[in-house]
């Protein structure tokens, strides 16, 4: 039995796997429609999350099995205290999969040593968030038609943000990845990711603090959200915010392959004015993460179809 | 005045670390939990040392499978271990660094689930044996040292 913790726990060769399994459910969706009748998948998430715990019911239910479960902590049995291990043994009974958000992180971890079903990491704190790389990978891999030989720009907040390191851990396993890594200063990636993930792979990067000026080199830009609350003083918020606010005319300054990439949720850093824009992805990449879902369940569960 | 030696016993049976970082022992003494064992421990602070210039020297004596000495490692692999049986040095042993350290030291990341969950192990995980890395099995967070 496996269990899902971090988007490394798949090898480049299973991974290619997945997302062959994942793009074969895109052109075929019926043919998997009752790939999991009879299954259950319970999604345990002990903090909010409108697209993960809705991707993962999703999945499960084209894939034609049910659902059951909490969405936040209070309607759960942790609210009397009880532990991650224990709620574990108790679905296992319940259900065949789960999904696992929590915000303390590695508690889905916690839940695999004592769990008699798969685990999925669904979120656990600013730790990891496996189904996000995947659905990543995969909405990379869908429309650049490949994993290796790409420009990419990481822009926004790339100290906090989770999805950018794990897509940094989970690319640096590719031939001929270079990353453009655009923040404030305040916001540079952190020393562990460039010094135990970029620098020990031998990755190249560059950091700049200027969207326009590399804009026009990108094969793909991640964009992030700039926190306010993540800068010590409000004259260096207000002087860096509208750098990273993607609008038409930076667009204009890309590529016409640039794909244009969100983890979700946006608030300002991408202007309504690009969503009709083609080479913005952000919610194509939603739906791609629905069929790198129903694969992950089929990988899981072991349901060959 | 002539210069004053000072006399510790031999030990029949136990430990005598030698070469221990010097004002290190008392950390030692702690982390090998000897406080709540009723057994003789000898602690020489700062003595004379032609390696290290000063050193601590631990005599402890016990059985000796009383205790776990992998710890000994993660807090200075460079301690020289003498295991001690009938009266003579029966092993020399160096360290190394454990792979792994369980319920010694305390992961400090208040979002990690160690902070909540109940009689849960204190594990980490040798990440970077030349940097002596260590990081939580769980949230993966550094630990770092005093």
């Amino acid at each position: 039995m496996r269990h899902l913790m971090s988007p490394l726990d798949f090898s480049v060769e299973e991974l290619d796997g997945l997302l062959d399994l994942a793009s074969d459910i895109e052109k075929n969706p019926a043919k998997y429609a009752h790939a999991c009748d009879g299954k259950v998948l319970a999604t345990l998430f002990y903090e909010p999350s409108t697209r993960t715990r809705l991707s993962f019911e999703s999945a499960m239910i084209h894939l034609g099995g049910q659902v059951l479960g909490f969405s936040n902590a209070a309607s759960s049995s942790a609210s009397k205290g009880e532990s991650v291990s224990d709620t574990i043994r108790m679905v296992s009974c319940y259900a065949d999969i789960c999904a696992m958000r929590h915000p303390k992180e590695g508690a889905p971890m916690v839940a695999t040593a004592v769990s008699s079903i798969p685990v999925i990491n669904a979120g656990d704190g600013g730790h990891q968030h496996p189904t996000q790389t995947l659905t990543d990978l995969m909405t990379i891999r869908s429309l650049k038609g490949r994993l290796g030989n790409l420009t990419i720009g990481l822009c926004g907040d790339l100290k906090f943000g989770r999805t950018v390191h794990s897509l940094i851990k989970a690319l640096v396993r590719y031939d001929n990845i270079k990353f453009v890594c655009i923040s404030p200063e305040e916001l540079k990636l952190p020393d562990y990711i460039r010094e135990d993930v970029l620098d020990a792979n031998g990755q190249t990067y560059e950091e700049v603090e200027r969207l326009e000026d590399v804009i026009g080199d990108l094969d793909l830009l991640y964009m992030t959200r700039v926190q306010k609350e993540r800068f010590f003083n409000e004259e260096d918020y207000v002087r860096l915010k509208d750098f990273y606010i993607l609008d038409k005319k930076k667009m204009k300054l890309a590529g016409p392959d640039m794909l244009v990439l969100h983890p979700l949720p946006r608030v300002n850093e991408i202007s309504v004015e690009v969503d009709n824009d083609p080479r913005a992805a952000y919610f194509k990449q939603v739906q791609y993460g629905v069929y790198v879902r129903m694969a992950l369940i089929l990988t899981l569960l072991e349901v060959n179809v | 005045m002539g210069k004053s030696v000072l006399n510790v016993g031999r030990i029949s049976e136990g430990f005598v670390l030698d070469h221990i970082q010097a004002g290190k022992s008392m950390e030692i003494y702690k982390y090998l939990n000897l406080d709540k064992l009723d057994c003789t421990v000898a602690i020489i602070k700062n003595a004379r040392s032609a390696k290290m210039g000063v050193k601590d020297i631990m005599k402890i004596e016990c059985p000796i499978d009383y205790i776990d000495l992998d710890v000994l490692g993660f807090i200075d692999h460079n301690i020289t271990v003498n295991i001690v049986k009938d009266d003579k040095v029966v092993e020399k042993s160096t360290l190394t660094l454990p792979k792994e350290i369980r319920n010694i030291i305390k992961c400090k990341n208040p979002r990690c689930i160690t902070s909540i969950e109940q009689e849960l192990d204190q594990v980490f995980i040798l990440t970077d044996p030349r940097k002596e890395v260590y990081r939580c099995k769980y949230c993966e967070e550094k630990y770092k040292r005093k």
